[in-house]
């Protein structure tokens, strides 16, 4: 009963809008019609129409891949305070982020779709009908922990909201135990996308220790990142209200994040540099090119240069503290972070090859047009969880059958006066 | 009479041709089977009705999509797969082809040698590699890479493998790669489905139907010997070799990824590879390492060798010396 109540409501909440919301959600739709269109030529043609070839194997759409796996796990870092240590500024953001999680993830599972050159054999790799070559697979662990960190993130918050939703306080005893699986989860989804990459001694580029930890740096980075200025944009846009306290701790993590990012990028390049050996060759391409071969070095450069900018205006305080500054930076970092690790991170380690040739790479446009088709799938998914989820959390979406208007509850402390929420005591 | 098979994009083997064949004949063909004369492309037959054939077809089509890794599968199973594929290149190809199935001979390990000394570039062995593997001419797929280089060091950094000029030129010298198949193959162990891995004899093999085409492989190679097919693969009927094995140079799709196995289907039949049999010089020595009378075994023993990145611990069965 609930629960067809509950789908009705969260497809009218996801359906109704303003102008402006509908204009938002058709551009986005147009976005993936063209994705959906390149698409349909990269399967009809194979992955011939792309930039890639034997030399630069994987592009554009595993460089996003790796980018958002940090987005993904990033999220979680929100629920560790809000949820396990009962942080009363945090609880608001936390769905926020897990939305964003969710849909992090779903753009992370469209790029490994759309850059396998056989997707319809992809059943192969479901176990029982097929084989999964786990554990000696690295990519194989990464489709349990990938799945199983999507399925995370949707049952929590699902849980959450659905007992809000029918008029109930949610079991912190049915959902606390989950939450710390998930977060050892989100950890655990971005160590093993970097072992991934690392556990290749054929591409020295890659094969480092640091690179897990590094993935997990400039995650924490670029996630919190994103999730203040979502919830910047939320809050300037409804009724909901993020505390102050939020915004400044979560600037206050990606802060702390980005210089350790920086930290681990100079000893990168301090090891790389200060003896070079033939396996630092592909950093040399990276950062100074060889020879005429110099397609990204303006381009991680300028990360680079983002990156420095971003992270010394947030270590000032009076800017941190800014929204009108914050915001920027935040962008700013967002955007170097996915230059350094997407396509910076990479594509250098296919060039040049494990045997010397040099052979660049330049994504085409239906690569582009695949790329952008599953980033508007990705802001599609969280725009309708966003839409979902804030009315229950407001308390302005109830279950009908839970009858009356329901008495009212007393808020946390950090929800201030903008508006009274009216929550039903649960009745039998 | 030639065929051309050129492919449409619909299709991910190739062209669809006018199919005039004995079907009979085609089913008859089963797994090392006194298939001789089947090379020949047949071609005047009783015309079968063409919406049989396509039903024919599509119902094999779709029990080669449903069917198993071929490392789990029954020796039936693998008679079976044969028998289609064979008889879906005979439909949709209109050409025969003998797949063969031979598994890999006891008391054998196979291994190659390579003298720098000999090497002149002629790349003669590129050109036999093509045309014995049905390798892909429109995007010109080769497993063999030959490195020209200047003066007396092996550097691959400075080596040119595009050269296009009379060879040998003056003062330099000639280095081919190819897979060589490592005894603990990095490549094997990163692949998802495990549609990739090694035989008894030493061969790392690919099953075409069953690689999803994710490339990760071809990330873990450090050898650069994995090739993958961004489009359909194309090879004029003319010049097809029907002479196949399922884990060798059988017909592979768009999306998938292949290499070489040295030339699996004539190796495990007691013949030299035939980048080996190509090569004028003489550069080129394969055999059994486990055969202390053969020739691989008498380079080992008595020659000055060295293996290309030693230090990764692959472990290639694939040495370079020099006279």
């Amino acid at each position: 009963m609930h629960l067809k109540a509950f789908a009705l409501s969260a497809l009218d909440s996801a359906t109704n809008g303003g102008r402006r919301y509908h204009v938002w959600m058709g551009s986005l739709t147009l976005v993936m019609l063209v994705g959906a269109f390149a698409y349909y030529i990269q399967l009809r043609d194979g992955l011939a129409v792309t930039g890639m070839n034997d030399h630069v194997s994987w592009g554009l759409y595993i460089s996003n891949f790796t980018f958002l796996v940090g987005m993904a796990a990033a999220a979680m870092m929100l629920v560790l305070p809000a949820y396990v240590l009962h942080d009363v500024d945090f609880s608001r953001a936390v769905l926020m982020a897990e939305a964003v999680a969710v849909a992090a993830l779903v753009m992370v599972l469209s790029f490994v779709v759309v850059d396998i050159g056989n997707p319809l054999a992809a059943w192969h790799l479901v176990p029982g009908i097929g084989y999964l070559n786990w554990p000696r697979s690295l990519l194989a662990w990464d489709v349990i922990v990938l799945n199983g960190y999507l399925a995370l993130n949707l049952i929590i918050p699902f849980y959450i909201l659905y007992s809000r939703y029918t008029g109930r306080t949610p079991n912190k005893r049915r959902y606390l135990p989950w939450m710390y699986i998930a977060v050892m989860w989100a950890v655990s989804i971005h160590m093993v996308t970097a072992f991934l990459l690392a556990g290749l001694p054929a591409r020295p580029f890659w094969n480092t220790a640091l690179l897990g930890p590094r993935f997990l740096a400039s995650a924490f980075t670029a996630g919190p990142a994103f999730v203040i200025l979502l919830l910047w944009f939320i809050k300037r846009e409804t009724d909901y209200d993020i505390s102050e306290g939020a915004f400044s701790k979560l600037a206050l993590i990606t802060t702390v994040a980005a210089q350790v990012n920086l930290v681990m990028l100079i000893s990168e390049l301090f090891y790389k540099f200060y003896s070079p050996t033939h396996h630092g060759i592909n950093a040399r391409y990276l950062f100074f090119g060889l020879g005429e071969h110099r397609a990204l070095v303006p381009w991680i450069w300028a990360a680079i240069a983002l990156n420095l900018v971003a992270t010394i205006a947030l270590m000032i305080h009076p800017v941190r503290r800014n929204m009108r500054l914050l915001m920027p930076a935040c962008a700013i970092l967002f955007v170097a972070v996915w230059v350094e690790k997407g396509f910076g991170l990479v594509i250098p380690g296919f060039i040049p090859s494990p045997l010397g040739e040099i052979v660049e790479y330049t994504p085409t446009l239906v690569e582009i047009g695949v790329t952008a088709g599953v980033w508007a799938l990705g802001f599609f998914v969280l725009t309708i969880l966003v839409r979902v989820a804030l009315p229950i959390e407001m308390g302005s979406v109830r279950s009908p059958h839970l009858g009356g208007e329901g008495a009212p509850v007393i808020r946390p402390r950090s929800t201030g006066g903008r508006f009274t929420e009216r929550r039903p005591v649960r009745t039998r | 009479m030639s065929l051309d098979l050129r492919n449409t994009h619909a299709e991910d083997e190739g062209t669809v041709l006018q199919k005039r064949v004995d079907r009979r004949r085609a089913l008859g063909i089963l797994l090392g089977g006194a298939a001789v004369g089947a090379q020949a492309l047949s071609a005047c037959s009783p015309v079968a009705p063409v919406s049989d054939e396509e039903r024919e077809a599509k119902l094999l089509q779709w029990q080669e999509y449903v069917k198993k890794n071929y490392r789990f599968m029954s020796d039936e199973e693998r008679v079976d797969t044969i028998a289609r594929l064979e008889r879906l290149a005979n439909i949709k190809h209109n050409v025969d082809v003998r797949i063969q199935a031979t598994p890999a001979q006891p008391g054998v390990m196979f291994g190659y040698a390579f003298n720098i000394s000999k090497c002149k570039g002629y790349r003669a062995c590129v050109e036999a590699c093509i045309n014995e593997n049905n390798l892909d001419r429109r995007a010109g797929t080769q497993y063999i890479r030959i490195f020209e280089m200047e003066g007396e060091e092996v550097n691959l950094d400075e080596a040119d493998a595009t050269f296009q000029h009379e060879v040998p030129a003056e003062g330099h010298f000639y280095m081919g790669t190819q897979c060589f198949q490592c005894a603990d193959p990095p490549c094997v162990k990163v692949c998802p489905v495990g549609a990739t891995w090694q035989e008894p004899d030493g061969i790392t093999v690919i099953d075409y139907d069953w690689c999803i085409g994710c490339r990760y492989c071809m990330a873990a190679c450090p050898y650069w010997a994995r090739r993958f097919n961004w489009a359909a693969p194309e090879v004029p009927a003319a010049e097809l070799n029907p002479n196949q094995h399922y884990l060798g140079n059988r017909a592979r799709k768009k999306g998938v990824v292949e290499k070489c196995t040295f030339c699996i289907h004539r190796t495990r039949q007691g013949r030299l590879p035939a980048c080996a049999e190509a090569c004028p010089t003489g550069a080129r020595v394969f055999g059994n390492l486990l055969d202390p009378n053969s020739e691989i075994r008498w380079v080992l023993e008595h020659k000055r060798i060295f293996r290309l990145k030693e230090d990764l611990k692959t472990e290639p069965r694939f040495w370079y010396f020099t006279d």
